[in-house]
């Protein structure tokens, strides 16, 4: 047998958490190291899982197969496919810059690393199982460690941190609920009782024989999407989201933004359009609409932020919006770029975050209005600012571009009407992103920020790593692309199957 | 045949309880009563692991009277569980009392005796014998603190509504009898037709069993005596007492009522949903964790009876691995309350402040145990919740099991503040906490089985299974 290389990428956080546990609280620089080695080990393993997966043959791979609960028919089931692999990638790089970016927390600096390395685990273990309940189990399991975070280490502006968090939870939460309910259903009505199963590949068959009822499917797939939209911030399940952002510590939003709304797309994907595909063909022109309505309604919010991190943070509900609709285009060309855009929007908000996180935490302030002519001071962070603003708005040369081009070259044969409408966020978006990029960094040096210190060596970490996929992978795509191709064109079967099924208002 | 040998370990545990009672007056009135809790402790612990070998026996004693199967012996496992739990973390209560100290765990003995004889009954008379024994004893031991008002309070509630609701118990099962001319509920079933006498003895059945699991609307005495109780009595009515009631009501419900050819899943269903609403909704202002936990339990209460609804093996198997891990997750709750009472002289919720500062074990346990009666993965509840409500769903009633889990969302909301009041705020004092032993142990222990139940839930769904195939045959 070879390695378990996926299980050793779920379980290096919590082996660092577990260390950090075992550790007393005032070693807080053996603290901090230690989550960074787990995290090095985790995002070390994860890029000879991205490079190592063959995708010429497809398929998943890395499986890994242990009994759980036989009865109910889960297993302890691991496994990566081209949709997954870069995602793995993605909560890698991600936690790994969140540790980074929180190497100047000096509260309690314990208990936040293992809270943090536990959230990191349960993304981890949502992207790579294979099995449904093992899935569902680290889906719910990232929400409490990001409340304690959010309302221990979060800040207060212009809501109270904890009523951000609480928010934040309720949401995403009760939409869960309903999730759980969709899923649980799907799980019962699949299989015969004494037959049924968790393993995602056999539920996937399932969804492709068209054996379960069309009534049946839109029911489920229903409930589903009130759990992973919430979770994806589609518009109007997104209000949790901005609060979220601006109350949470710099890393807990990189990782929200950056991992926790992929989740909820990946779950559109994965469960939903997978396994009831027939319900999802149903609901996607409603999708397509609501993401839309994320894409211009949030791109007219950041117009007039003056925060930065409710900036950020609405723009990502405006990303997710081009991602949703991507996903709802049910089409080889748009999933492929809906899954390219979770992976560059991820690497790139979470960048964004990173930046904004250096400059609230040496100028506490984050009002675009107060600040001005920081390029003076802090020229590496500028340089971050500016990727992370390119890549934003969708700069040629950078993922973003690829992505998001990918996604309207898709929308527009099914959904012309809607690519038409969220190709006009493109232009909101450049106009609030060089508006405060341009207010932030650039006019006269303000005497005021001249004792700003520019980024240290922790957090170059975060800068050097990110830009470097950011502009990477959009100088040669091909080597994402060709990963997440294998994993959506083996699905044109059944993308062909539900092109004539039912749709809801006929399919605008 | 008289074969003794199927009561034996309600046998041994009223030996035990003589044993200690008889200790008691044997030693010196100013003595620690200490040794004789951990007397208490050690004989249920030697039952306990004696019981194991007791699976498979199913035998039934004096004529069907009294029912030894597997699914009795699973109910009686959580019960003594449940009590060695409690016994451990009631030694500062009982030392600080004045007087009767070694009573208030022969007290809890006989609890103990009453639920194993509701879990074993098969028979009404059997069925109020032991839901007599067990409610009298409760009687007392709620109001056990006679210096504290709010416990004799609570007492003088309990000893009402409780009475009114055996009184009414008693009435159902009159007409049941007078309608059937049997007492064994396989006699009973029988012999029954659909007649309006039967639809109101068997309401009157059904609202007993309802107070004693604290269903809506027989739910308000719950909060009033919750709070008011010693803590330990406290943990011991929301595991014990609301985990007897449900093994006598299964039983009833497989064996007796589907005779009647009444629809009762409807009743279920109206009082399942009621019991997740009100507990859940009414649970949110609460400021007494005591009295939150009292609102949770009624909730809990609503879970576990979708899980009657399918009248299956599965249904009944997730509510035997759903009551047997609340009781674990009580346990721990409990047992940090009584902690925190100890050191800081209250039991309100911002009393909570700082735990995770000065004692993170503490505060850790209180945040597994609820956020596994929330149903959040990993812990244990995530997977009872799963047993039960996919039961459900498979019985045809999937808005409920929506119900259910959007409900249960919504609990996190009020568990949540109690995690944030333990995490956020700085403790009100630096004084170290002083526990016990047999405390650390109850906390460490419920902990451990919370976290372990639900990563590794097959040997006790296995087992619960077992159990519950026992009672369809």
């Amino acid at each position: 047998m070879s390695w378990p290389i996926l299980s050793l990428i779920l379980f290096s956080p919590i082996i660092g958490a577990a260390i950090i546990t075992c550790m007393p609280e005032r070693y807080e620089r053996a603290i901090r190291l230690v989550a960074a080695s787990s995290m090095w080990i985790c995002s070390i393993l994860s890029a000879i899982i991205f490079v190592g997966y063959d995708w010429q043959s497809g398929g998943v791979q890395f499986i890994e197969h242990i009994a759980w609960l036989p009865d109910a028919g889960a297993s302890y089931s691991l496994g990566v496919d081209g949709i997954s692999a870069p995602m793995v990638l993605l909560m890698a790089v991600v936690g790994l810059s969140g540790v980074y970016s929180s190497w100047r927390i000096d509260k309690r600096v314990k208990e936040y690393f293992i809270l943090f390395l536990l959230l990191v685990a349960g993304v981890a273990g949502a992207f790579v199982a294979r099995d449904l309940l093992l899935f569902l189990l680290f889906y719910e399991v990232v929400v409490i460690p990001m409340y304690i975070l959010i309302v221990v280490w979060g800040s207060t502006k212009r809501v109270t941190k904890e009523y951000a968090g609480m928010k934040l939870v309720v949401y995403l939460l009760i939409g869960s609920g309903f999730m759980l309910a969709g899923v649980f259903m799907l799980y019962i009505g699949a299989n015969p009782a004494g037959l049924r199963t968790f393993d995602m590949t056999e539920l996937s068959r399932i969804g492709l024989s068209g054996q379960l009822s069309a009534e049946f499917q839109i029911v489920s797939f229903f409930l589903m999407m009130l759990g992973f939209a919430t979770l994806a911030s589609m518009w109007p399940f997104h209000y949790w989201s901005p609060d979220g952002h601006a109350g949470a510590p710099t890393a807990v939003s990189m990782v929200h933004a950056g991992l926790l709304k992929k989740l909820g797309a990946y779950g559109l994907i994965r469960v939903g359009l997978l396994m009831v595909p027939v319900g999802f063909k149903f609901w996607a022109p409603m999708m397509a609409a609501f993401g839309m309505m994320s894409v211009i309604y949030a791109a007219f919010i950041c117009l007039k932020m003056t925060d930065l991190k409710y900036m950020v943070g609405f723009s990502s509900v405006s990303h997710m919006g081009y991602i949703v609709i991507g996903i709802a285009t049910a089409d080889v060309i748009g999933l492929n770029g809906a899954v390219a855009n979770m992976f560059a929007h991820g690497i790139m908000t979470a960048l964004f975050f990173s930046m904004i996180g250096h400059v609230y935490n040496t100028a506490h302030t984050r009002s675009i209005p107060e600040l001005g002519g920081l390029a003076h001071q802090m020229p590496k962070a500028a340089v971050g600012f500016m990727i992370a603003g390119m890549a934003s708005l969708g700069l040629p040369g950078l993922l973003s571009f690829v992505a998001e081009f990918t996604i309207f070259l898709g929308t527009f044969s099914t959904y012309p009407l809607v690519a038409v409408g969220a190709i006009s966020g493109i232009i909101l978006t450049a106009l609030y992103v060089l508006r405060s990029l341009a207010d932030v960094l650039f006019g006269p040096r303000l005497p005021q920020w001249d004792k700003l210190s520019d980024l240290k060596t922790p957090e170059m970490v975060p800068l050097v790593v990110l830009s470097l996929f950011l502009i990477g992978f959009g100088l040669f795509p091909s080597i994402l692309m060709n990963v997440i191709n294998s994993g959506i064109e083996p699905l044109t079967p059944l993308l062909a199957k539900i092109k004539t099924a039912a749709t809801l208002w006929g399919g605008l | 045949m008289m074969n003794f040998n199927v009561l034996m370990l309600e046998m041994a545990v009223a030996v035990l309880a003589l044993v200690v009672l008889v200790a008691d007056l044997l030693m010196d009135k100013a003595q620690s009563r200490r040794s004789l809790g951990y007397l208490a402790a050690a004989g249920l612990t030697a039952v306990f692991l004696f019981s194991f070998g007791r699976y498979g026996l199913n035998a039934t004693f004096y004529a069907g009277l009294f029912s030894s199967d597997d699914f009795s012996l699973f109910f009686k496992q959580a019960f003594l569980i449940g009590t060695i739990l409690v016994i451990l973390f009631s030694f500062d209560l009982v030392d600080r009392l004045p007087h009767s100290r070694a009573e208030f765990y022969v007290l809890l003995l006989f609890s103990l005796i009453g639920m194993m004889l509701l879990a074993s009954a098969n028979d009404l008379i059997t069925l109020y014998v032991g839901l007599e024994l067990m409610t009298i004893s409760f009687f007392v031991l709620v109001g056990y603190v006679l210096a504290d008002t709010r416990s004799t309070e609570a007492a003088i509630k309990y000893l009402v509504l409780a009475s009114a609701s055996s009184a009414v118990m008693l009435y159902g099962m009159s007409l049941l009898f007078g309608i059937s001319g049997q007492l064994s509920y396989a006699a009973i079933a029988n012999g029954l037709q659909p007649s309006p006498a039967l639809l109101v003895g068997g309401v009157l059945l059904f609202s007993g069993f309802a107070f004693k699991i604290a269903a809506p609307p027989f739910h308000m005495w719950a909060p009033d005596v919750y709070e008011g109780a010693p803590i330990p009595v406290t943990a011991m009515l929301a595991m014990g007492s609301k985990a007897a009631g449900f093994a006598a009501m299964i039983r009833v419900f497989v064996d007796v009522f589907p005779a009647t050819g009444y629809p009762w899943a409807m009743l279920v269903l109206v009082l399942a949903g009621a019991s997740m609403l009100v507990g859940n909704l009414a649970a949110i202002p609460q400021t007494n964790v005591k009295r939150m936990l009292a609102y949770s339990s009624i909730a809990q209460a609503g879970y576990l009876l979708t899980g009657l609804l399918s009248s299956t093996v599965a249904g009944v198997t997730g509510m035997m691995f759903y009551l047997m891990i609340y009781a674990f997750a009580n346990a721990g709750a409990f047992a940090v309350v009584a902690a925190v009472s100890k050191h800081r002289n209250s039991e309100n919720i911002t009393d909570l402040a700082g735990l995770a500062r000065q004692a993170p074990v503490l505060a850790v346990t209180m945040t597994v145990s609820m956020l596994s009666m929330a149903g959040i993965p990993p812990l244990a509840g995530f997977m009872g919740k799963f047993f039960l409500f996919s039961s459900a769903i498979d019985a045809g009633y999937l808005w409920i099991a929506v119900l259910g889990f959007v409900l249960s969302m919504v609990s996190v909301y009020y568990y949540l503040i109690v995690v944030k009041s333990m995490y956020m705020a700085e403790p009100p004092d630096d004084r170290p906490f002083e526990m016990g032993l047999p405390i650390r142990f109850t906390v460490a222990f419920a902990m451990t089985a919370t976290v372990a139940m639900g990563v590794f839930p097959a040997p006790l769904s296995r087992l619960a299974e077992l159990a519950a195939q026992s009672l369809f045959r």
